[in-house]
């Protein structure tokens, strides 16, 4: 029998205030009794909507039958056939925009939990899914270039079929955008570093230190005998407005404030890596990166932080779910505002940003109503640190160095449906094609290259 | 990990290792540099490469105790390994192919960046005049090496305790004023000496190459923790750099930019000496 409630069974979470102040995660994940109540608000529909809307195609109305008949083990079979990284999914995918988004129960009412559901299955296997079994060997080598969500899941996909495969990662730990990004109470990092270990026991080797582009090219790689080469280097060069003040001290990209805190440990005591100390902070955007700077510039301890964004809240890009975590936090969300200058006290350092209201005027080419400035509007508003988060481009390392491989305008790699790029045996995917995009986005591509990747060295 | 398979101390304060990297060393040019963590907890720190070993496999740093981390590198010994060293990274130098007569200039431990820069010069065939400059004698570094690879080379103390008594800048007027035409000048040191430098081959039209050394943490145009101003846009130093023309560089904004986390540092230093004690 369904379970009809019109809302999800809620998950537990920190008390607001209290997880303000510490990095520890915020949601703290279904009980099993939990799981299996949620688990039955599903309808298991014949056409399963749910899984068009997934990137990598989870078999989602599969998958939660078996967490509503209590098996758990038969649920992460399930999932992991087609989803390398399940408890980061589970976690950080927008699934108000992708499969709970098409659920039929959410016409009337709430969708069936299925962000909430592959988190529990996936936490709960964790530790006792059986390492997996190495492949046998089919005798190709391939290479990935980045550790993100792009090429664990290209490597992860080749890795079952076989291939000898090797990443190249420029930082020292794997895990890109989920370790230097997404902070600690939103994604543990213990989390990701279990599910590359799963990628690891599956054969692949992951080379640290290894800035492609600088220590060897994309042609060298090929000469070394891998045979293809994935390149999911990501977008991690960040943008900035071009406003007077922007090099004061105390404006920094939230890629920066965002590292220093997640990949350098900054935020506890015995890491080396200092982290700016701030009272009042404003951090620049409306998307996910933003909120997750925000949140930390509260556990950093400061007093008051802003969100600037220069359209509405229904235009803002950021998951719901952080939104509405951050304003429960204590963020102070400054919508249909935007910066106009940053001012510096008499030591160079920020102690105002100047600030112009905004109204929605015509849609622009997003569809979006487009923010105007209104006339005379603008004020200072006090604040020591201006964080900027408007955005990334792709990286330009490989793209530079690597003959025949070509860009749009934006820097951003061009492939085919295939996810081939311009390059013989170079494929590419992630924020490297798309610009800055979701995890699951990334993953997807990583996948589908995986599959041409296989074709590809299997005609030859 | 990463090996040090050579360590000699060149002054109180400044320390040159050999580390094996083949990957680097196979790779690296002048004007280039790695970024480098000690161990787990420790910080990423960008060096400029010094020199490096193609046949050994190796890399040369040569770095000045300036904090916490360069402090425990020096503690650090022949066989002991650096967790992390990844490289190389930026642009490397680049001089004209039709340049003749070059003036290098290293001010204190930038000596160790300007030392591999005139070698290549030198080696190139060209006429490079060094100059190298220190606050006083006890602190002077690489002068037999700087004497192999220059045609002449001028060594200057701020207190006249060796060589020449005055600044690198005050040498290199009376080069450029006894008739020297330079191609090129390349400055490396501390910020004021790389501006003060700028300002007397203004005038003269000289191209003028500076190394910067902003704050920096993945070294690969991820943070834009490292921009500079030059020619009035925001250029990343860890891609786009480290050398820039000189003229252009808003000296300045770097100065104040480098001081963003001075008081953390002194703190971090003296929480690592109260552990010590």
């Amino acid at each position: 029998m369904a379970n009809m409630a019109l809302n999800k069974v809620p998950m537990p979470e920190q008390d607001p205030k209290v997880r303000a102040r510490n990095f520890k995660e915020v949601t703290l994940g279904y009980t099993e009794e939990m799981a299996i109540e949620e688990a039955k608000r599903c309808l298991n529909c014949k056409n399963k909507p749910c899984v068009t809307g997934c990137p990598v195609s989870v078999r989602i109305p599969e998958f939660i039958a078996k967490v509503a008949e209590g098996d758990f083990e038969g649920a992460y079979e399930i999932i992991t056939s087609t989803n390398a990284l399940p408890a980061v999914c589970g976690r950080v995918c927008p699934q108000e925009n992708q499969c709970e988004g098409k659920c039929v129960r959410g016409i009337k009412g709430e969708p069936v939990a299925i962000g909430r559901l592959e988190r529990f299955v996936a936490d709960y296997m964790m530790d006792k899914a059986a390492a997996a079994v190495k492949p046998e060997p089919n005798g190709h080598k391939v290479a990935v270039v980045g550790a993100g969500p792009s090429g664990l899941t290209c490597a992860g996909d080749l890795a079952k079929l076989g291939y000898q495969v090797t990443i190249f990662e420029a930082f020292h730990t794997a895990g890109g955008v989920l370790m230097y990004g997404i902070p600690e109470f939103r994604l543990p990092k213990a989390i990701v570093q279990k599910e590359i270990t799963k990628l690891k026991n599956l054969g692949v080797e992951i080379m640290q230190d290894m800035v492609i582009g600088k220590v060897l090219s994309v042609d060298e790689i090929m000469d070394m005998g891998y045979e293809a080469v994935f390149i999911g280097s990501g977008a991690g060069l960040p943008r900035f407005m071009g406003i007077e003040g922007e090099s004061l001290i105390g404006v920094c990209s939230a890629n920066e404030y965002l590292t220093r805190i997640n990949l350098m440990k900054g935020y506890l005591d015995d890491y080396a890596t200092p982290v700016i100390k701030s009272k009042s902070v404003a951090v620049v955007g409306g998307g996910n990166v933003a909120m997750d700077a925000a949140r930390s510039a509260l556990r950093m301890g400061a007093e008051h932080v802003y969100i600037i964004y220069r359209r509405s809240e229904a235009e803002m890009p950021a998951r719901k779910e952080e939104v509405h975590h951050a304003k429960e936090e204590g963020v102070e969300f400054l919508n249909l505002n935007n910066p106009v200058r940053i001012l510096a006290d008499e030591n160079g350092r920020v102690c105002a940003m100047e600030c112009i209201k905004m109204e929605l005027g015509e849609p622009d080419e997003s569809g979006r109503r487009s923010p105007v400035p209104v006339e005379g509007s603008n004020y200072n508003l006090d604040v020591d640190t201006v964080i900027m988060s408007i955005g990334t481009s792709p990286n330009p390392l490989i793209r530079t160095t690597t003959h025949g491989l070509d860009a749009n305008k934006r820097g951003c790699l061009i492939v085919n449906e295939d996810m081939l790029t311009t390059k013989e045996g170079v494929y590419a995917g992630g924020d490297a094609v798309t610009g800055a995009a979701t995890v699951i986005l990334a993953m997807g591509a990583g996948k589908t290259a995986a599959k041409s990747i296989d074709e590809y060295i299997k005609s030859k | 990990m990463f090996k040090i398979v050579h360590k000699r101390v060149l002054n109180p304060a400044v320390v040159l290792m050999d580390i094996e990297a083949p990957f680097i060393a196979k790779k690296a040019k002048a004007g280039q540099f790695i970024i480098f963590r000690i161990d787990e907890k420790g910080e990423r720190v960008p060096l400029t490469i010094a020199g490096y070993d193609r046949e050994k496999g190796t890399i040369t740093i040569i770095f000045q105790i300036v904090g916490a981390t360069t402090e425990q590198l020096a503690t650090l010994n022949e066989g002991d390994a650096l967790l992390d060293v990844a490289g190389p990274l930026g642009i490397p130098t680049h001089i004209d192919e039709s340049a003749k007569n070059v003036c290098v200039i290293g001010g204190g431990v930038g000596c160790a960046i300007a030392y591999p820069q005139a070698k290549e010069l030198f080696e190139r065939g060209l006429e490079v005049d060094v100059i190298t400059g220190f606050r006083s004698k006890d602190i002077v570094i690489l002068e037999d090496e700087f004497k192999k690879t220059s045609s002449n080379l001028i060594v200057c103390t701020d207190d006249g305790s060796y060589g020449k008594k005055g600044f690198v800048t005050d040498a290199l007027k009376e080069l450029i004023d006894a008739g020297n035409k330079y191609d090129a000048v390349i400055a490396i040191g501390p910020v004021p000496m790389m501006k003060f430098v700028c300002a007397v081959t203004k005038p003269y039209g000289i191209k003028t190459i500076v190394s910067l050394n902003p704050i920096m943490i993945d070294g690969t145009g991820m943070c834009g923790g490292c921009r500079v101003t030059v020619g009035g846009q925001i250029k990343y130093a860890c891609v786009d750099g480290p050398d820039f023309d000189g003229h252009e560089v808003d000296f300045d904004e770097l100065m104040k930019r480098n001081s963003t986390y001075r008081e953390q540092e002194h703190e971090c230093r003296m929480l690592k000496s109260a552990e010590k004690a």
